[in-house]
């Protein structure tokens, strides 16, 4: 059976155009370059984004054009965060179609009101046709979180390195507690683990990768233990203690409640929230730290979906 | 490499319009006759992959979110595959991907489209600021194609017409097809109205609510199964840009490409000869010969001959569409496993009334985009 | 530099079918009934679930709740924003109804909240089968209204959806809708291929930003075409008319655009064809300055001079 690595990864959250063409071309190519690998030498390219950030339908296609695509190329898309088309192009590499890959993330965050854009992956019989919105959803489950003595507002302001005073943004979360909504592209090189060590003196070996989906309803779940993360984590192998560990957050009590399923040394700070590229981003950042010999063990983390629905986790070693 | 088998298919009766059902219930119709044909419960689904063309169609982004528990993923690892009009066998193509990694021992695939719920050609032609406001409707991108193709071709006027009747009878004999046209003739398709010249009314595909599931087990699961499963021996995707200095409209590079790989990997040497049956996409009835050329049965410019002297009919060299095709049947999203699933049943020996005789080897194709994304399997009575 | 950027708006009222267990949810609320899901396991669900999460059996027990229940989360939403339903600040809240064992996501019009907070429907003043004849819920208590006939299930509910985007140019687009402000047709070269697109853009077959500005001209040669006889959809003009792809003099790949001045079935392939453009008053950074192209009269391009870009 293939091992799979990470062997390369560049991200920007830089402001977008539209189409986001024009900033993957110079992300996909620091991307190779860190990996060492040439554009012609990728076996396959799978990416991640939503039509619905873009406003318009079949947004992904024109972000091919920034591939190069001719001669044809092996190449797949999910609507979804681009955590989960690594997944997808890690499955090629282990099934033996395809020794390496490439995978792309990119959601132009800004060109919405993405609260409200995010209100439409809520049921769209009983719920989105309300508006809630997805900080609404968060501060539900904020709530159930503090009610339930998991924590209190002063652990989750201690999250963005600050205190809890000030007023409330949608109560109990407040302004810091709510990542910056940004634009985003994010780049991953994977390659199967011989060839990695070809590449780069200390690839970030995957040696654990999973990801599970709980029902969306927010009265059908426990909110606060995240069993989809749990059992994603426990599908990966995650055992114990890593070194260090990038969860994708979009809120400080999310991050709180994903520390209880990932124990860490300690945790990269999550950033602003660049959708669709934001958790591929996690992960590079976590190969990153192995691929630099500051971590042995790392988990990158990905999450989709109100409330923390949908979780992925990627264990990566020296 | 590790084999992967198709254990069961099933699918909705695709009409324009089910408003009796829900997104859930569209879906579930599919997936539960893919589980019963499977001899599959429920908890032997270990993952579940799911195929939708745009979000916009239905309102919903990223509907396999709200869909998780009622197509049983709750709990289970959940993909959300989107390739455009090839998104259907791209489903296909990434669950065959989860056996053949090891990581999974059975998994559902399910794509759907809900049309109904809005009007894809608003979705389609949705017209972002700066942009020129040419709008053409969906079979004015493709018209000036199959105009490049009779002229390269030379191809006489009615082969498109020819097609559309076969496929027409074809659906006739699929009753899941949402268009059930057995009297049609190619007097009558010719009478129909020029839509987009050179394409003609009947000789385009409707607009369906429908889906389709299909289960995919590893070697273990296939030998367990009682009844016969389709041997995927290979799978392909090629993707090339929208549109490029110098593309070739007519017969695109990721469609030729894509063949190659997906029969040099099974074994095939000679398609026309070796493929019993083809499903191909084929959303206007030109396509059938431009696919035909471009997937590598006939020569350059000789799709049309193969078209005319009647062999890709039911009892010919090689059937092509006996489900109907997208000309019958287009829930945009699960169009692409419809050409997978069919393959499947052919070379299982389900395909009712529109079953090709002995057929034991089968082609599933799809495409979307600009003629830019080419989803293929290859599937067989043996491994 | 600011990019040129403009305002989109996308809106549809989306029509959903909701089968026979949302049917029937919907057509309860038209009564001023709240219908919960039973499951396999004894549990009542609220909001209705269509199938049962253990069985995966499809529901079919559908049991009254009440329209009073309690508050087990809630947020303040202090800005309520177009479609919510209310205008003015409210609390989000989960409400576990009395009787089901789920709770619901809903309005709460109260001027505080707190967890265990009892509250009550406040019904729209004319059901029409639609989560929103749940107006939204307010402090109080009030019982179940017994109405024993049985519902009619709504078959469709209309969802309008409305959002605004701004739209971003790339600065290739910029300088090509600036040029066509001048009346100018400009494209760029790729510097690996030295193909020259219109309009200027990332070359799509070698992944490269483009470099040399080349202006082109407003004539060239139609290398293919379509007839639209068909109305659809976002249509902007009345059938029949061309839209051809023309290949400009200077330039490696064709753009969309009409072919007007002339009967549709006159139009050839290789047929030479101009730019006409609007009155220069009307000139700004759009490609609707070109309003359509018109046959010039020249002879036919040859086959041979089109055949690679079809």
């Amino acid at each position: 059976m293939n091992t799979v690595a990470v062997v390369g990864f560049a991200h920007a959250d830089t402001s977008l155009t539209t189409s986001g063409v024009e900033t993957l071309v110079p992300v996909i190519t620091a991307a190779l370059a860190d990996a060492g690998l040439g554009r012609r030498e990728v076996d396959f390219w799978c990416s991640g984004s939503s039509d619905y950030l873009a406003g318009r339908a079949f947004s992904f296609v024109s972000a091919v054009d920034a591939i190069g695509a001719v001669p044809p190329i092996a190449e797949s898309h999910v609507e979804m965060d681009a955590a989960w088309a690594l997944y997808e192009a890690y499955l090629k590499i282990l099934a033996g179609e395809a020794e390496t890959a490439l995978v792309y993330g990119f959601g132009k965050g800004t060109a919405g009101d993405l609260d409200r854009v995010l209100s439409l992956q809520l049921d769209p019989y009983t719920v989105a046709p309300l508006w809630p919105g997805a900080v609404s959803i968060a501060a539900l489950q904020a709530r159930l979180a503090l009610d339930a003595g998991l924590f209190t507002e002063d652990d989750m302001a201690r999250v963005a390195g600050r205190r809890a005073e000030g007023p409330y943004l949608s109560c109990p979360l407040r302004e810091h507690d709510v990542a910056r909504v940004a634009d985003g592209v994010a780049a991953v090189v994977l390659a199967a683990n011989d060839r990695a060590r070809g590449l780069r003196e200390r690839p970030a070996r995957i040696s654990g990768f999973a990801h599970r989906v709980d029902p969306q309803g927010l009265g059908e779940r426990d909110l606060t233990t995240v069993p989809s993360a749990v059992a994603a984590a426990r599908d990966a192998g995650v055992d114990g203690a890593v070194d260090v560990a990038a969860l994708h957050a979009p809120f400080t009590h999310q991050e709180l409640l994903l520390r209880e399923v990932v124990r860490a040394g300690s945790y990269l700070p999550f950033g602003a929230n660049a959708m669709f590229s934001a958790g591929l981003s996690r992960i590079g950042a976590a190969a990153g730290e192995v691929m630099s010999g500051r971590a042995r063990t790392a988990v990158g983390h990905a999450t989709s979906g109100p409330a923390l629905q949908q979780n992925l986790v990627c264990v990566l070693e020296a | 490499m590790r084999r992967a088998a198709v254990l069961g298919t099933g699918q909705t009766e695709h009409r324009t319009r089910r408003t009796d059902v829900s997104m859930a219930g569209l879906c579930r119709e599919a997936i539960d006759r893919a589980l019963a044909d499977a001899g599959t419960a429920w908890d032997q689904i270990d993952a579940v992959v799911l195929g939708k063309a745009p979000d916009l169609f239905e309102g919903v982004m990223m509907p396999e979110l709200f869909l998780a528990d009622a197509i049983g993923a709750a709990g289970k690892p959940l993909l959300r595959v989107h390739t455009a009009g090839s998104v259907g066998g791209a489903t296909a193509i990434v669950a065959t991907s989860l056996i053949r990694a090891g990581v999974h021992r059975r998994v559902l695939a399910v794509a759907f489209e809900k049309q109904s719920e809005s009007n894809a050609m608003w979705a389609l032609s949705i017209q972002p600021p700066f942009s020129a406001p040419i709008t053409a409707g969906a079979g004015g991108y493709f018209a000036p194609h199959i105009r490049s193709y009779i002229r390269k071709s030379h191809a006489p006027e009615h082969i498109g017409a020819l097609v559309a009747v076969k496929d027409r009878r074809n659906g006739a004999l699929n009753p899941h097809a949402h268009l059930q046209q057995p009297d049609i003739t190619l007097e009558s398709v010719q009478r129909s109205p020029m839509l987009w010249d050179p394409i003609r009314y009947d000789e385009t595909c409707p607009s369906s609510d429908g889906a389709c599931a299909v289960v995919i087990g590893d070697q273990a699961a296939a030998e367990a199964s009682s009844r016969q499963v389709a041997w995927i021996r290979a799978t392909a995707m090629r993707t090339e840009p929208t549109f490029y200095s110098g593309k070739d409209h007519v017969n695109p590079r990721a469609g030729s490409t894509a063949a190659r790989a997906v029969f040099k990997a099974a074994g095939i040497e000679d398609p026309l000869d070796d493929i019993d049956v083809a499903e191909l996409y084929v959303p206007f009835s030109w396509f059938e010969p431009m696919w035909l050329e471009n997937v590598g049965f006939v020569g350059q410019g000789q799709g049309w001959k193969l078209v005319e002297s009647g062999e890709t009919r039911i009892g010919g060299a090689l059937p092509v569409n006996p489900s109907g095709g997208v000309l019958c049947s287009n829930p945009i999203g699960a169009s692409g496993l419809l050409r997978f699933a069919e393959a499947a049943m052919q070379v299982m020996g389900r395909a009712g009334k529109h079953q090709v005789p002995g057929a034991a080897t089968a082609l599933g194709h799809a495409y979307g985009g600009g003629s830019q994304f080419f989803s293929m399997w290859v599937v067989g009575r043996q491994p | 530099m600011d990019t040129l950027a403009a305002p989109l708006t996308i809106a549809f009222d989306y029509t959903r079918s909701l089968g026979p267990v949302l049917g029937r949810f919907m057509a309860g609320l038209r009564e001023r009934r709240v219908l919960g899901a039973r499951t396999s396991d004894g549990r009542v669900h609220v909001p209705p679930l269509e199938y049962d999460p253990v069985t995966h059996e499809p529901v079919t027990d559908l049991v009254e709740v009440s329209p009073t229940g309690t508050v087990v989360s809630w947020t303040w939403n202090p800005r309520p924003v177009e479609g919510q339903p209310l205008d003015r600040p409210f609390g989000w809240a989960l409400i576990r109804l009395d009787g089901a064992d789920t709770p619901l996501l809903h309005a709460v019009d109260a001027d505080e909240l707190h967890t265990g907070m009892r509250v009550r429907i406040r019904w729209a003043a004319e059901g029409r089968g639609h989560i929103r004849d749940i107006e939204c819920f307010e402090p109080g208590e009030t019982g179940i209204s017994e109405i024993a006939e049985d519902l009619e299930p709504v078959e469709i509910m209309t969802t309008p959806i409305r959002l605004h985007y701004q739209h971003t140019t790339s600065a290739e687009e910029d300088r090509y809708l600036r040029a066509l402000e001048q009346g100018r047709i400009i494209g760029q070269r790729c510097p690996a291929c030295r193909k020259v697109y219109v309009p200027p853009r990332v070359c799509p077959a070698d992944g490269v930003a483009p470099d040399e500005v080349v202006e082109v001209a407003d004539r060239g040669m139609v290398t293919t075409f379509c007839v639209v006889n068909v109305p659809f959809a976002g249509q902007r003009l009345t059938p029949p008319y061309v839209v051809a792809q023309v290949l400009l003099d200077g330039a490696d790949i064709p753009i969309s655009h009409l072919i007007l001045g002339v009967e549709a079935g006159d139009v050839r392939m290789g047929m030479r064809v101009a730019a006409v453009w609007r009155d220069r008053s009307r000139w700004s950074t759009t490609p609707e300055n070109i309003d359509h192209f018109e046959p010039t009269g020249e002879p036919d391009a040859p086959y041979e001079s089109y055949a690679e870009h079809l």
